[in-house]
């Protein structure tokens, strides 16, 4: 009798047993939703613009993490009328395929961040982070001003794109060597940036914390929250975003 | 393997074969003849209670 | 004595490396981590030098004088922990509570930003609290279920230590901003190392008590318990692949990134919720509620079915975090239908509970630790019925990113996780140090009421202002455009946030009333003199209407 095989009385008796069909058990739903996202194409759909974030961008998702921002912002825009009108064209999978990890949250104690680059000034943003309340009276976001004090690590940039590169983020053998004046250029406008612009297409030079005589925490993290959402150009991109219910008029 | 045939599979045998698992194990539980291990498995947490 | 010379030295030279890592390292949090661990294995070298169990030892009051036949030191200290860091966690929550009403109290420092304190409270709720109620109440049941002493004595006191560790490298982690990013994963690639040691001898210890039992059939708590241990290694295995930046540094990168990171977390994030805080949680409750209850298991087959239902179906329900993301449909469908179906195995498991009491449901109204379990399982009930709910894609899109979510996650961590835990605590603690019965049975009851009416406040302002402010995040005027600016709807929340912290503090202090009614059974003082916990005596002078009967 087949039944006398797998009787359950022999698995409640034998741990190994009970071990070895529970593991396999809670495997299934794993191994049927999570693998599949690596070998289907149409998971990841390509997107013209999408580019790895260049090191002073990288040093300020960092921070980004550092600081747990991601408890309370996310950066995935849903397909929704309000939300497309209120943060911007909805995410693409594209978007966040060099996130390791990825930074979609899943609170929005504060607005999402997903399509903030290029929204307000850098001096908004620095005025902001130091004083939020100085700038919107009822926020609760806690202050950052240490940001603004604190120099910029720069001594492990190479280290930081060299493991980033290993996991899969497609920095050329350059651009992890040159990555430390890579970083100095990004911040400093006076610096020469034709390398790094040829390296990370649109990138967007200038000093960011207003203050030109260091490089600042606060300098990565505006460079990074300005480079949000802005790597693709949604025209160009519009025949993916085709609205489903609920989505943009 | 594309998205289009795993999507048949899970339509078709994958439900089926889930929907007889499903079936066969609680039949299989509410066999007959189970019911006294049952009910002694259920109370040997209170024999020998001297230990708490 | 020649194998603890041996033991001591290795520890002394794990304490070297240590203090080697520190120095080498030029990242400052990686080098008080290291230092910290450092001191812990010049602890553990001292510890093993005087053999295990020297500070029970040292305080007699924790080896207690109970003629238990079983490995039990372990357990009161577990106990303790789990009180400690439950209080710890209460407070933390409490205090980031306030600080989301009153923002001052991020104290314009680094350190006490919501930011890093958020994921010390969620870690120390769920794996300081929660994981050391796991821990000792498994050393508890697997004993007593198996009739037999724990296996390697000494590596489920390294677990016990090895756990606590664990936590104070996380929390201190969390505060010096080291973080995954990971909810409920954050802590960073050496900590979780550490961890899979330390689960890996929590596992061997645990099989190996149960190879050992003296008992032919393995009671079904155990194996929640074992299916809990199983899936959260694998878990967390899989979830935390990541690459160091430097071995001697404290960041690391994800092996994953985007969509498939995104699936790998909330696949882990959903989980630690189901095995942690759902499979183990049972696990305590298929043994500590027919114990207190004096009565078998209402089906011991449904608790099979209910086993096997479970642990299948709650895998595949991450994907409902991720609802109109860019994660594929098909996942986000099969995620959404797999958690409504997971309504009907978690009632299952809650029903299977609650008739356990099935005559001698007096029991409810004597019984104030009983009637903290029953609460409990309604709990769960409850949050078991809002989760598939909200996990329907039409419902997810108001909810999501909203307090709703949050306002769910307590009433299930506060109402099921909570009242059970405190529930065996009492269940506990007389009996492990050997006392008549718990130093009061009022306080008990006191607990019972500031808990609830905690979690009532808190659930309740959660769902007003999660729905209010995803109604107002939608909401669309006669000429078109969206009414609110998002400031406004976080300005909408605050009274919302004010009563949210009401009934957090109510709930922390029913907590140190719990603190004190078992630190006072613990010392073994007098039983507290109190009217007896007994049916309410007829009082016919009493029995009147309260509202006068108008004549006939």
């Amino acid at each position: 009798m087949a039944f006398r095989i797998i009787e359950h009385a022999k698995l409640e008796r034998n741990v190994a047993l009970l071990g070895v069909f529970a593991l396999v058990t809670v495997m299934i739903g794993g191994l049927v939703q999570i693998t599949p996202l690596f070998w289907i194409d149409s998971t990841i759909e390509k997107v013209e613009g999408v580019r790895p974030y260049t090191p002073l961008e990288q040093a300020g998702r960092n921070i980004y993490i550092r600081e747990g921002c991601y408890v309370c912002h996310s950066q995935q825009v849903r397909p929704f009328r309000d939300e497309v009108e209120r943060y911007g064209p909805y995410s693409l999978a594209a978007e966040s395929m060099y996130d390791h990890p990825f930074q979609w949250g899943s609170k929005r104690t504060g607005p999402d961040l997903a399509r903030v680059g290029g929204r307000y000034s850098d001096e908004w943003h620095r005025a902001h982070l130091k004083d939020p309340r100085a700038v919107v009276p009822e926020s609760i976001m806690p202050p950052y001003a240490f940001l603004a004090e604190k120099s910029l690590r720069t001594d492990d940039i190479v280290a930081q794109l060299t493991a980033l590169s290993r996991v899969g983020v497609p920095y050329s053998k350059e651009a992890i060597a040159k990555a430390a004046a890579d970083l100095e250029a990004q911040a400093n406008p006076d610096a020469d940036a034709t390398e790094l612009k040829k390296r990370y297409p649109k990138v967007q030079v200038r000093d960011y914390d207003g203050d030109p005589t260091k490089i600042t925490e606060m300098d990565a993290l505006v460079s990074y929250l300005q480079v949000l959402g802005t790597m693709v150009d949604h025209k160009k991109a519009a025949s993916q975003q085709v609205p489903n219910e609920g989505a943009a008029k | 393997m594309t998205y289009e045939t795993a999507r048949h599979f899970a339509d078709s045998w994958g439900l089926l074969s889930m929907t007889v698992l499903f079936i066969g194990l609680i039949g299989w539980t509410f066999r007959k003849g189970a019911k006294k291990a049952h009910d002694e498995a259920a109370n040997m947490i209170f024999r020998d209670d001297d230990n708490g | 004595m020649e194998k603890l010379v041996m033991r001591g030295g290795v520890w002394l030279f794990v304490a070297l490396l240590l203090l080697l890592a520190a120095a080498a390292s030029s990242d400052w949090a990686f080098s008080v981590h290291m230092s910290i661990a450092c001191l812990a294995a010049l602890i553990a070298a001292f510890a093993s030098g005087k053999g295990f169990d020297f500070l029970s030892q040292r305080y007699p009051v924790l080896s207690a004088d109970n003629a238990s036949k079983y490995d039990d030191d372990l357990i009161r200290f577990g106990l303790i922990a789990t009180i400690f860091w439950g209080l710890a966690g209460f407070l933390a929550g409490l205090y980031i509570a306030l600080q989301l009403a009153f923002p001052a109290l991020n104290l314009n420092f680094e350190y006490t930003t919501f930011g890093r304190l958020r994921p010390l409270h969620t870690s120390a709720v769920i794996f300081a609290f929660g994981g050391n109620a796991l821990i000792a109440t498994s050393f508890y049941v697997v004993q007593r279920t198996c009739r037999a002493r724990l296996a390697f004595p000494s590596l489920a006191r390294f677990v016990f230590w090895g756990y606590q560790l664990f936590i104070v490298l996380a929390a201190t982690g969390y505060l010096m901003g080291v973080t995954q990013s990971k909810e409920y994963a954050e802590p960073e690639w050496y900590v979780d190392l550490w961890l899979t040691v330390v689960w890996v001898s929590y596992l061997a210890v645990f099989v190996g008590t149960l190879m050992k039992r003296k008992e032919p059939h393995i009671y079904v708590a155990n194996w929640f318990y074992l299916s809990f241990i199983i899936t959260v290694a694998m878990l967390h295995l899989v979830n935390n692949v990541s690459l160091p930046v430097s071995l001697v540094g404290s960041q690391s990168y994800s092996a994953f990134a985007g969509v498939q990171s995104a699936m790998t977390q909330w696949w882990y994030g959903h989980n630690a919720v189901g095995f942690f805080l759902t499979a183990g949680f049972l696990a305590m409750m298929y043994y500590f509620v027919p114990k207190q209850a004096e009565r078998p298991v209402y089906s011991y087959r449904l608790s099979i079915i209910h086993f096997w239902a479970l642990i299948f179906l709650y895998i595949w329900a991450g994907p409902h975090h991720l609802h109109y993301t860019a994660l594929p449909d098909w996942a986000q469908t099969l995620g959404m239908v797999f958690s409504i179906v997971l309504w009907m195995p978690s009632w299952g498991g809650m029903i299977n509970g609650l008739m356990t009491l099935n005559g001698a449901w007096d029991k409810i109204r004597t019984d104030p630790i009983i009637r903290m379990m029953v609460m409990s399982l309604a709990f769960y009930g409850m949050s078991t019925f809002e989760g598939p709910m909200m996990s329907i894609k039409a419902v997810n899109s108001l909810s999501h990113y909203t307090d709703w979510t949050i306002g769910h996650v307590h009433s299930g961590a506060l109402g099921w996780n909570g009242m059970v835990t405190f529930g065996c605590l009492y269940y506990l603690a007389p009996r492990l140090w050997g006392r008549e019965r718990l130093y009061s049975l009022r306080m008990v009851n006191w607990h019972f009421w500031l808990a609830s009416a905690g979690i009532v406040f808190y659930a309740s302002a959660m769902w007003v202002s999660g729905i209010m402010q995803g109604l107002m995040w939608r909401e669309y005027g006669a000429d078109g455009y969206l009414v609110y600016s998002f400031v406004e709807t976080v300005d909408a929340m605050f009274p919302m946030y004010l009563i949210r912290a009401f009934g957090g503090l109510l709930y922390l202090t029913g907590a140190i009333v719990m603190t004190v009614n078992i630190w006072k059974t613990i010392a073994g003082s007098p039983l507290r003199q109190e009217a007896p916990m007994t049916e309410t005596p007829y009082n016919p002078e009493a029995d009147r209407p309260a509202v006068a009967v108008p004549a006939e």
